[in-house]
């Protein structure tokens, strides 16, 4: 929801990256406050999944100019480990497989890590076990998979529940849910965003990287953006998800090479 | 390149004859083997980089060894108690593990002509008799510890050892007749500079079973050397779980002979090497006879200046029709300085036979590190869970109480971490 006291959580300044010697990010300005969820579609290759994985601090990017400002500080400074631990939540388009590693464990040390961040104490075994049986509930997960290792022979919508059994472990100021829905039959996906309504608070906010509108039919946005080339096209509210949803990307094609043979950059609305 | 062209490393040689001048003089049950191994060591080359065995072994630890003296026997107050119907023996090297005990029903001890008879048979088998770590134990050992699990008995044992400085040998000969079933479970601990000697026989008869889970667990001062022989029958099964960590030496050398094929052998070997640390597995399995089945799968990781070798002998000859045998070799590469050798040797002759075999070394996956990392898990922690993940598969294979005996904390590699 839009609030007129929200405070602002994360602020994009003409963010450019590239992975290897590709330039992916091309200036992205984009401005999330509390309270709000934005949507970022676009097609594949757009930059939506640069966009959260630079947010994240995965080491494989290199931001080249612009700056990324979380809560006052400056996000692109800190390791992954710390962005995780201030409240910054990627969820993966491909969950890692992590043989050996158990499913149990790895949520109690990263709750922990969390907790002990902000001033909390570390969880034992039976305080955690008692949690995470509470938070399984918001995506309706069977506990037999807490004594799985990570991710390991999961399905596509198990390793989404899982994503988001994290995110509700983790209790992020900022959640970016890269594709969260692909690879989701009907019931896993609204189950996945029913996870996602039921952890947004006026506190928080969500960045929902998709590519369909249908996310957006059981999560609804207060912001949708349409990114193209490495930059944010296009700025609406969610009529604009639908629009695009009617009118195919095409016009986003369009509106490129205009932009681009008049040489000026996208305007920035709503 | 034969045996006797070959020179020994530097000093061992030397080494080998004060250690021999310092021996005891040769007693008990086992003086004529002593005495005969002691010969063979003044005969034999000391191994060296120029055997195409100890190609990558660094021995010159072994050289530093202060000259033999047996190992004072150090006590185990620190273990938890066995688990009930399992008898636990502590193993020093010269008093008598037996005294005093009473063998649970099923477990005998071999009389004077059954050890006559059968001691050596095995290591004759598999080829080894006359390897040097054997003849090392040959010239030390004064007793064995001869074991016979009757037909159809199951028999839990625990086995501990924990060497100071000096020399520990240890002498097994473990017999299993038709159907009979032992589950040993072995801790070998060493905290002073000195050398452990370990060399087992088994002997199964049709349809035994045999599962051997051995728990070695040195420190950098430490060298160990072991020879674990084992004969199998038709229908029998081995199964070995090997996990070794933080010796300056070690080196493991478990060899199976599937008498007529038949048979079911199971191998999973995990060795951690860091700093100056070498560990070695050389195994050897051979099918004398048809549709003989083996699984193998041996893990290392290597940080700091460690080095691990694995070589992985399967032999299939003629006779070994319709054998299935796979062997993995999967290897964790913590740094720049470690060394990681690794090599199959299959030989194979029969032409219906299925034997996969495979190599991997790896460093840890940049994927799955950002993972956790991204879940607030720092970079340290986070190599170490994954260290770990990657040692669990063997370590999943120990029975409750010889896992207990590896705490994950004790696997810790100092370096390890990025």
């Amino acid at each position: 929801m839009i609030r007129s006291d929200a405070s602002v959580l994360l602020e994009i300044r003409d963010l450019q990256a590239r992975v290897e010697d590709k330039q992916i990010l091309k200036g992205v300005n984009l401005t999330v406050r509390t309270g709000e969820i934005h949507a970022v579609m676009g097609r594949n290759g757009s930059g939506k999944s640069t966009l959260s994985k630079v947010l994240a601090g995965h080491p494989a990017y290199t931001v080249t100019a612009g700056s990324v400002t979380y809560r006052g500080e400056n996000l692109l400074e800190m390791d992954p480990e710390h962005r995780a631990r201030i409240g910054v939540f990627l969820g993966f388009q491909y969950p890692v497989e992590i043989p050996g590693v158990s499913n149990l464990e790895f949520l109690r040390v990263a709750t922990n890590a969390r907790r002990v961040q902000q001033g909390g104490d570390e969880l034992d075994t039976f305080a955690f076990e008692d949690l995470v049986r509470e938070r399984l509930q918001v995506v309706q997960m069977d506990p037999a998979f807490l004594e799985r290792s990570v991710n390991e022979g999961f399905s596509g919508g198990e390793k989404k529940r899982n994503e988001i059994l994290q995110m509700a472990l983790l209790e992020p100021m900022v959640a970016i849910l890269d594709e969260t829905d692909s690879g989701l039959d009907i019931d896993a996906l609204r189950i996945v965003a029913g996870g996602v309504n039921q952890l947004a608070t006026s506190e928080n906010a969500t960045l929902l990287i998709t590519h369909y509108q249908r996310l957006l039919d059981a999560i609804t946005p207060d912001y949708v953006h349409v990114m193209a080339a490495g930059r944010i096209l296009r700025t609406g509210g969610k009529e604009l998800a639908l629009e695009l949803e009617q009118r195919g990307y095409d016009w986003v094609d369009d509106e490129l090479a205009a932009i681009e043979a008049g040489g000026r950059m996208p305007a920035e609305v709503g | 390149m034969t045996a006797s062209l070959t020179a020994p490393a530097p000093g061992l040689s030397s080494w080998t004859r004060d250690w021999l001048a310092a021996l005891p003089a040769p007693s008990g049950d086992l003086a004529a083997v002593q005495q005969r191994g002691r010969q063979a060591l003044l005969d034999l080359p000391a191994p060296g980089s120029r055997q195409e065995d100890w190609r990558f072994t660094d021995l010159s630890l072994l050289a530093t060894l202060p000259p033999a003296q047996p190992a004072a026997a150090a006590a185990a107050l620190d273990l938890d108690g066995p688990e009930p119907g399992v008898l636990r023996l502590h193993l020093d090297g010269s008093s008598d593990p037996l005294a005093g005990v009473a063998l649970p029903e099923g477990l005998q001890v071999l009389s004077a002509a059954e050890i006559a008879q059968g001691l050596g048979h095995t290591l004759g088998a598999t080829d080894c008799e006359r390897h040097w770590p054997v003849e090392l134990n040959h010239a030390a050992a004064s007793r064995v510890l001869a074991l016979r699990v009757s037909s159809r008995s199951r028999v839990q044992l625990e086995l501990v050892s924990t060497a100071a400085s000096g020399l520990l040998p240890l002498r097994l000969l473990l017999v299993l007749e038709e159907k009979a079933e032992l589950e040993l479970s072995q801790l070998l601990r060493a905290g002073a500079a000195g050398l452990t000697s370990l060399v087992l026989e088994a002997h199964l008869a049709r349809s035994a079973r045999f599962s051997h889970a051995l728990v070695a667990l040195g420190c950098p001062e430490a060298a160990l050397l072991g020879h674990l022989a084992i004969e199998q029958e038709p229908e029998s099964g081995f199964s070995l779980s090997a996990v070794t960590n933080g010796w300056g030496l070690a080196r493991l050398e478990p060899r199976v002979e599937q008498v007529d094929g038949q048979a079911s052998t199971t191998v999973r070997g995990l060795q951690l090497v860091s700093g100056r640390q070498t560990a070695d597995t050389h195994s050897f399995v051979r099918f004398s006879g048809p549709d003989g089945q083996l699984d193998q799968l041996h893990k290392a990781v290597a940080a700091g200046q460690g080095r691990s070798v694995f070589n992985g002998a399967v032999r299939v000859p003629r006779a070994a029709q319709r054998t299935n045998a796979a062997q993995l070799s999967r290897s964790l590469l913590l740094s720049d300085r470690a060394r990681i050798d690794t090599k199959p040797e299959l030989e194979i002759v029969a032409d219906d036979v299925k034997c996969a075999h495979g190599a991997t070394v790896s460093s840890l996956q940049t994927d799955e590190l950002f993972y956790l990392q991204s879940r607030g898990i720092g970079s340290d922690q986070a190599a170490g869970l994954l260290q770990r993940a990657f040692c669990e598969e063997v370590l999943r294979e120990l029975p409750a109480r010889a896992r207990a005996w590896c705490p994950l904390e004790a696997l810790q590699l100092e370096g390890g971490s990025r």
